[in-house]
């Protein structure tokens, strides 16, 4: 365990070999094979810490690595008065939480490198090499984030996943659409880090230390702001800023469908497993804060539900297969906030894993249709593939009914889990968070209708044989096939169908991690991520777990509760069994009627979808439109932005070089009042001296005559008029 | 009976016709000549106030000056020898190099 430092450190090795080497002297199959590398080093030595932390009991699970002082101690006055000595070290901690984390990072990770090295593969050689470096850069930066002990390597992590996001997005930088995503990504980005880095601040303002154990440990006996709006409260919401930033959280989740723009793996790992729940991880990470500030709480959770519906309904209008998972990522993220904000963090936690498991699965099935299709991505234009693509067919449709929450699939046990928590918390939240699972049910699969069932509507293709090779790039977007090599729609290579298979397997078992009490499992999950979640000296250790299930009561007395204990992750209070199993009937019904709607409409009679996008019109034009925010946010914050810049510009052009160009002028013209008075009176008097000198030499030189007998006539005068001088005046 | 009036007489004549010489001549050579004239006028003075006072000195820079007279002539004659093969002439108007 005090490798854990390693566990990021070899992907970005394997980045740093790539990016400054392998762009330029590796061939395709060398790149790969050194990502792929580091990646199944990394998997490989996550694996073993994670069972070295198995092995622990329950409540010393939990190992610090401090490798360096980043900052040394600089002593910082703190707002209560006290010398802090502000330090921060190279900390990485292993703990459930990022336990689970990293284990999820690496496999996913690896699977997915996996497949790339299959779908990149029309890639030109240097373009193959700088993608892996970016993905294994990605791995380092987002194994730094879990990994981190403190706010501030957390938050190398956070802008480091942010830039590789940015990179992979933009990864077809000579198409406009995708830069132009990258940067709204890496914008968008900023807007919420502003809120994080604010809370960090207030953070370490408040507590004096960054360190994430610390931080808890010195909330934990804090009171719980049930009534007003403290230290706490606005910490958290500003932290949560960060994490809707992140995690695609409204307002800010229209970077998420864009970001599409990047190739499909970057999709399935950075934009739906890895990356967008890093807000959700840290939000889990600051449990014990956000539990001592229900409001915060009540925010995450409203966002969460509103997020989850609205982006389920934008779903539901979509023909783009990559934006209908983006919204779908959206509003899954949303369900974790739900989970959150309910204050089951270890749900959201278990969540945030059997996604990461079928949404990875589900972009990258998408990625072996758009393969199949050479780079086709309107469902408008598939249809009828399934006996082209059987293996995808049959995992895309396990990660279908998993995200639809069809038991056993690993969505079913986390969704449910988080449905039970809104329905004991709130039975509005409840209530939109079981419509917005019909919603996914329908919209998942009416997308696998369109693209696996009906009639084919695709171009169509040269019907004789030979090799259905790919030699083409099946590269998302514009790269797509050059020419006339496309023989049809066609199974995907084995190095992307293997890493589809394997992650089917975990979208099915990944459930039975968190099988609740009510069926008989003991929701292993929960209690292996609780010391994650809640101060350690709230209640002495091995006591925590079993008075987390002391009977609570609902709304205020649960709160109420919390505060007592002073940890915010116990249950709150149980249904009756048999309610228990109702609710989960419930939602196993809500996914149910979701999938037999669509197939009725989409597969069945597809002439009603028609029927109803027409009686509809209004509604599916707003849907299909998304509710015209990304319009709105270019009519108020962009052109705002830009209107604030050209104000800028005219002052800075006016004022500012009006300033300077008028400095400029006055001493250019003070310039040319001295040269007027140094050439016309300084010059002046020279000249004046000069002229009169010659002016009387003028007159004077007639004297020399040049006459020698002049001269001496004069002479002879003189010496008369001496001599005469001489002898009269005497 | 001859006494120092007449010499002197004799003196101031010959210098006035050295002086009259001078200025209205224009060749060179005559120039010197009417210097010399004007140099045995004073050598007449100082050898008519040397018998007149019976002090010898007097006789002594006559022959002083005798000597000087003779080196002034050659150096003049030099020059306007030197002057001559310059400008072919010895007109005193055309001497006038130093001339504004």
């Amino acid at each position: 365990m005090d490798l854990i430092w390693l566990i990021p450190l070899l992907p970005g090795l394997g980045a740093l070999v790539n990016g400054l080497v392998g762009v330029r002297a590796f061939g395709k199959r060398t790149a790969g094979l050194v990502a792929n590398a580091a990646m199944a080093a990394a998997l490989a030595l996550a694996l073993y810490a994670f069972w070295q932390l198995l092995s622990l009991p329950a409540d010393a699970r939990e190992h610090t690595v401090r490798l360096a002082a980043w900052i040394p101690p600089i002593p910082l006055a703190l707002g209560n008065g006290a010398i802090g000595g502000f330090t921060v070290p190279w900390g990485f901690r292993l703990d459930p939480l990022s336990g689970l984390m990293i284990l999820v990072v690496t496999l996913v990770g690896f699977l997915i490198h996996v497949y790339s090295t299959g779908y990149m593969h029309g890639e030109t050689r240097g373009a193959y090499a700088r993608f892996f470096a970016y993905l294994n850069l990605f791995a380092f930066f987002m194994l730094v984030l879990v990994l981190g002990d403190n706010f501030l390597v957390m938050f190398v992590g956070w802008e480091g996943v942010g830039l590789c996001s940015y990179l992979l997005i933009g990864y077809y930088y000579e198409k406009q659409s995708a830069s132009d995503a990258g940067k709204k990504a890496f914008i968008v980005n900023r807007i919420g880090d502003w809120g994080f880095i604010v809370g960090i601040f207030m953070v370490y303002g408040t507590f004096g230390t960054l360190d994430f154990r610390a931080v808890a440990d010195a909330a934990g006996p804090m009171g719980v702001e049930a009534a007003g709006f403290g230290t706490l409260s606005i910490i958290t919401l500003l932290l949560f800023i960060g994490a809707t930033g992140k995690s695609a959280q409204i307002p800010l989740y229209v970077w998420l469908p864009d970001a599409m723009e990047g190739p499909t793996p970057v999709s399935a790992l950075i934009h739906a497993a890895t990356m967008v729940t890093a807000g959700v991880y840290m939000v889990g990470r600051n449990a014990v804060l956000f539990s001592h500030a229900p409001m915060t709480m009540e925010v995450v959770a409203v966002v969460g539900v509103a997020t989850a519906f609205m982006a389920a309904t934008i779903g539901l209008a979509q023909h783009d297969i990559k934006r209908v998972l983006a919204y779908s990522t959206v509003s899954q993220l949303g369900f974790m906030f739900i989970a959150m904000g309910v204050g089951a963090f270890a749900a959201g936690a278990f969540h945030l894993m059997t996604h990461a498991f079928f949404k990875a699965l589900l972009f990258l099935c998408s990625g072996s249709v758009i393969h199949a299709m050479a780079g086709e991505q309107d469902m408008r234009r598939m249809g009828g593939l399934k006996p082209h693509l059987p293996i995808t067919y049959a995992t895309m449709l396990v990660g279908t009914l998993a995200i639809a929450g069809i038991p056993p699939l690993s969505g079913f046990f986390s969704k449910d889990e988080i449905l039970y928590r809104a329905f004991l918390d709130h039975k509005v939240i409840w209530g939109v968070a079981v419509a917005t699972a019909l919603m996914t049910a329908f919209y998942m699969y009416r997308l696998m209708s369109l693209t696996f069932f009906g009639a084919y509507r695709g171009p169509a293709w040269e019907a004789h044989g030979g090799r259905a090779d790919h030699g083409h790039a099946a590269s998302g977007g514009g790269h797509g096939h050059g020419g006339g090599g496309w023989r049809g729609p066609h199974e995907s290579p084995r190095s992307m169908t293997v890493p589809l298979q394997l992650l089917a397997v975990g979208a099915v078992l990944a459930g039975f991690v968190g099988v609740p009490a009510a069926l008989g499992g003991g929701n292993a999950i929960e209690h292996f991520l609780e010391p994650s979640f809640v101060a350690r000296t709230a209640a002495p250790p091995g006591a925590t777990a079993p008075a987390t299930h002391e009977a609570r009561g609902l709304g205020e007395a649960a709160h109420a509760a919390e505060s007592k204990g002073g940890e915010g992750t116990g249950h709150a209070a149980h249904l009756s069994r048999s309610a228990e199993l109702g609710l989960m009937a419930l939602s196993v019904l809500a996914g149910i009627v979701g999938i037999a709607a669509a197939y009725r409409i989409f597969v069945r009679a597809p002439e009603i979808a028609e029927t109803l996008a027409r009686r509809w019109s209004g509604a599916h034009r707003v849907l299909s439109n998304k509710y015209y925010v990304d319009e709105l946010y270019g009519a108020t914050v962009v052109a705002g932005t830009m209107g604030a810049a050209r104000g800028l510009w005219a002052f800075d052009r006016s004022v500012v070089d009006g300033a300077v160009n008028g400095s400029g002028w006055l001493t250019v013209s003070s310039a040319w009042v001295s040269h007027a008075l140094d050439k016309y009176i300084v010059d002046g008097l020279v000249n004046l001296v000069g002229a009169v000198l010659e002016a009387g030499s003028f007159v004077v030189r007639r004297v020399q005559t040049g006459l020698v007998q002049n001269y001496a006539l004069v002479m002879l005068f003189g010496v008369f008029a001496f001599v005469s001088v001489y002898l009269f005046v005497r | 009976m001859i006494t120092a009036t007449h010499y002197l007489l004799l003196s101031v004549g010959l210098f006035s016709l050295g002086v009259i010489g001078v200025l209205t001549r224009r060749n060179i050579i005559i120039i010197l000549m009417s210097i010399e004239l004007m140099l045995n006028a004073v050598n007449i003075n100082l050898v008519a106030f040397s018998h007149e006072l019976q002090n010898v000195v007097g006789q002594a820079f006559a022959v002083f000056v005798i000597v000087i007279a003779a080196a002034e002539a050659a150096v003049g004659l030099g020059i306007i020898l030197a002057f001559y093969r310059n400008k072919e002439t010895v007109n005193i108007d055309e001497m006038n190099l130093l001339r504004w």
